[in-house]
Formats: C-alpha cells, structure tokens, sequence
C-alpha cells in the first residue's frame, strides 16, 4: 500500500494498519539514520487518518513492545540468577567434599585434624611448601588442596554476594520476603520467575521437596509441609506442630509477591507488615 | 530577570511551601493539589534547572526527546506540560515504573533503546523542540552529540552531566569541561551546577550550531 514515498523508512512503512503485530516488530527492529515528519508521512500513506489517530498507535504500540521486551529481559536476568545459586551449591558442595579430603590427609602428619572448610583455610595458611624430599612434595599437595579449598569458598560467598544483589533487582518482592537467596532458589526451582509466579502456593510450600512429595502420592509418606521454604525462619523458628500452617502462609504470600514482581514489578512493603502478623498470629496459638 | 515557566508548569503552595508543579496523575507520592501535583526538584534535575530560572527554552506544547527517562519521575511532568513526549531508556527495570507513568499520559512514547544508537529510535521519532539527556553513562558528550540529528533549526538540548558516571575518581570540574569540549555540533548558551540539590551535575543548555 506504500510506494516510495516521503514515507521514507518511518516504522510503519508497509505495514498494514490492522496488523499489531507487524508493527511491534518494526518499532522493536527498524531503524533510520535520522528522524523524519513520521505523523505527517503517515497520514499521507494513508496508515492513519489524522494526528491524533497516529499519536494513540504509536502510544499502543510502544507500550506493548516495551513491556514485551521487558519481560524478555527479564527471562534473561532469571537465568542468570540460576545459574549464579546453582553454581553456589556447587561450589560449596565441591569445597566441603575436597575439605574431608583434606582433613583425613592432614591426620597423617598432625595428631589433632579438625574438620571442615574452616580447617582446611588453616591448612592452607600453615602448611609450608618444601618440595626437597617426598615427605615435603606430599606436605605442599596438602597445602596446595587446602588453598583450592580457600579459593572455592571464596567463590562460594561471591556467588552469594552477587545473588543478594541481582535477586533483590529481579523480584523485588520475593526477596523481601524470603530473603535474596532463597528467593534465588525458588525462581530456580520454579524454572524462572514467570514460571514462579503461575506456580499455585501449595506448589510453592512444597519446591524442593519433589521426593517426598512423590513417594507420598504413590502411597508412600506423608505429604510434606515444607520444601526448601524451611530454611525461612519463620518455618524452621516455629514450633513444629505450627509449622504446616506457617509454611502454608509464607508460601501463600511468596506465590502473591511473584506474581507482583512478574507482572507489575512495583514494591509492596506491606506484603512483610501482613506475614510478620500472620505468623505471630500462628506462633501465639496455644497447642 | 528569571524567564517564565512554561505553559503548565505553575508555583504553587502544598503544605505551606511554594513549590513547582505540573497537571497530571501523580506517580512518586509526590503531594498534590486539585489536578495539580508538585514537581519534586530534589529528584528532578530538570525541576531544579526550572526551579533555578535557567533559560531552558521550553514554552509548553513543545515535542521532546528525553534519554534516560528511568523510572518516569522527570518525564512524567515533561509529558504534563509538553506535547508528543519520546521517552528513552535501556535499563529493563525501571521501564516497568515507565510504563505505568505512560499508562494515562497519552502523549508519552516509551521506548526501550540504547541512547548511543540513535538510528535504532530515529524511525519513530520525529525532530523535536527539545532533547533532555539525563543518562548515566560514559561518554555522555557522544551521546548528545550522536542525538543532535533530532533536534529542529532553533531547538534546545538540556542537558545534565553527572561527574561520577564519567569517571568517579576524576574531578568534576574536569569532567564538566571536558564534557564542553567534546559536545560536537552545539553551541553551550548557559550551565549551571546543580549542587546541592544534585552533587557534581552540571545542568547544561545548547542549540544546535
């Protein structure tokens, strides 16, 4: 419908005026190297009938692209998020399996090994590295392991410092809530902060505890009251009779701040003043 | 004598404080009169740079730019009082707020682009009166001069530099008048800095040369 005309490459040239989604794509992909009378150029072409008509697309359809893309945008972030708390575990689960190692070699050649990360960070900082005999070549591999030690710990607690500031950013009110961290591994258990926040807040009390959830729907177990919303301590600081009903409150307000931070993205401090009085309400009952 | 406000930007009194304010749906808790809602200048460098009596050029009705729109708080009063308002920013976050503050603003063009690519916007923006920059990025003298294409014969750029996002360790005197030095393709009218109610930005007007 347009031929070469003073259109020139406005961001609805060729496009069919009904057609949204034609036009989403040519604002989000389009370019020009310099602007042009685009209201009057599409009036012209015949896309719309006069100003206002052109004002009110151009409002509809920027809107609709920007929120498309920031939702897009946001599907990135959330892998990265997953990836930084998968990538924690990993560490921290590398670091204390090579710490025994450490630990059980160090026995040999001191009368009282201790145990741990925190042991093998010792290790690391007294053993000497003496390569001139065998007995020195094993002392400096201890020494040597011990230090991988150290600096896998140290990634480890970078991780959780890069996750208590990216999760805060991509699910404000999550974070609030849970705290960065395990609001990074509910996004993570969910498979996204958009799959978190269309997850009903049953499935929300129980991510991560699949196991036990499954044994108990094939007629094995009780059906758990918690998943790794346990470490929050307003589960695991409550009385363990109370601790279902807990479990099912804060699971109940992390499934409705997903859900804000997914589709609205303001800040609802509010949500806290709400837990912080159900829960004391739970905690008060007598048994 | 300081110049006038533009049309639809008004002093008036909340709480017992003469303040600048704007027609329009609020949009930071800012307080509000009637339709009236005051334009907060501690947040707004755009607000002080008005607020200072800086000749921005600005009338009212007038078409703008504005790169680096963040959340909204300062487009949000442009948009009250300027005419068909293109409101860049190429953070994801904050475009969320954005687009709340373009829900009932009519006039108001969100796009998620990049400031330093203007060919990736200048297909649905027209040449405007007005190019407000306020973008939080190096090289800030480049992006105004890479979006001089937009502006008409006798439009104004309003820009603010901030020091620290140049180089945090410099001095901001050094980064203001590098900044002058680098801005190709203007001629610098007036600046200002904005201290304190904005600490090492300059509030800078210019025309095309």
């Amino acid at each position: 419908m347009n031929e070469e005309t003073e259109s020139g490459s406005g961001w609805f040239r060729g496009i069919d005026p009904g057609d949204r989604s034609e036009a989403r794509r040519a604002i989000e992909d389009g370019t020009a190297d310099a602007p042009a009378a685009w209201p009057a150029n599409a009036i012209e072409s015949g896309f719309v009938e006069n100003e206002r008509e052109y004002y009110d697309t151009l409002h509809e359809v920027t809107a609709t692209v920007a929120r498309a893309q920031v939702r897009e945008r946001e599907g990135t972030d959330a892998q990265r998020v997953i990836h930084c708390v998968r990538a924690m575990d990993d560490v921290e689960r590398v670091a204390n399996e090579l710490a025994e190692r450490v630990s059980a070699w160090a026995g040999t050649s001191f009368d009282d090994p201790g145990t741990g990360v925190e042991y093998a960070r010792e290790i690391a900082a007294e053993t000497p590295g003496r390569d001139d005999d065998l007995r020195g070549a094993m002392d400096s591999r201890l020494g040597s392991l011990a230090a991988r030690v150290r600096a896998l710990d140290e990634e480890g607690q970078a991780l959780r410092e890069t996750i208590e500031r990216a999760t805060p950013e991509l699910a404000p009110n999550v974070s609030m809530l849970a705290g960065p961290v395990l609001a990074a591994r509910l996004i993570a258990l969910a498979g996204g902060l958009e799959a978190l926040a269309k997850q009903p807040s049953g499935t929300v009390q129980v991510l991560g505890a699949e196991d036990a959830l499954f044994a108990h729907l094939s007629g094995r177990g009780s059906s758990p009251k918690h998943g790794v919303i346990y470490v929050h301590e307003y589960v695991s600081g409550t009385a363990p009779e109370h601790r279902g009903a807990a479990a099912r409150v804060l699971a109940g307000k992390l499934a409705i701040a997903a859900r804000i931070d997914h589709y609205s993205g303001d800040r609802r401090p509010e949500l806290q003043d709400e837990l912080d009085e159900r829960i004391a309400r739970i905690r008060g009952r007598g048994d | 004598m300081a110049p006038d406000l533009p049309a639809g930007v008004e002093r008036r009194r909340f709480d017992g404080n003469e303040r600048l304010a704007t027609r329009g749906e609020p949009v930071y808790g800012e307080p509000t009169d009637g339709e009236w809602r005051a334009w907060d200048i501690r947040r707004s460098k755009l607000g002080a740079m008005l607020d200072r009596g800086m000749e921005t050029g600005l009338t009212g009705g007038e078409t703008v730019l504005y790169l680096g729109a963040a959340a909204g708080t300062t487009v949000s009063h442009v948009a009250d009082f300027a005419g068909p308002t293109y409101a860049v920013e190429f953070a994801a976050r904050p475009v969320r707020d954005l687009l709340g503050v373009a829900q009932p603003r009519s006039n108001l063009f969100v796009l998620l682009k990049d400031a330093r690519k203007p060919e990736t916007y200048a297909h649905v923006v027209e040449p405007v009166d007005v190019v407000v920059q306020d973008v939080a990025t190096r090289g800030q003298a480049r992006v105004a001069s890479a979006n001089r294409r937009f502006l008409t014969e006798d439009g104004r750029l309003l820009a603010v530099v901030k020091a620290r996002s140049e180089d945090v360790t410099a001095d901001p005197a050094e980064v203001f008048e590098a900044f002058q030095s680098q801005l190709q393709g203007y001629e610098v009218l007036e600046t200002q800095r904005l201290d304190p109610l904005h600490d090492d930005h300059l509030a800078v007007v210019a025309r095309p040369e």
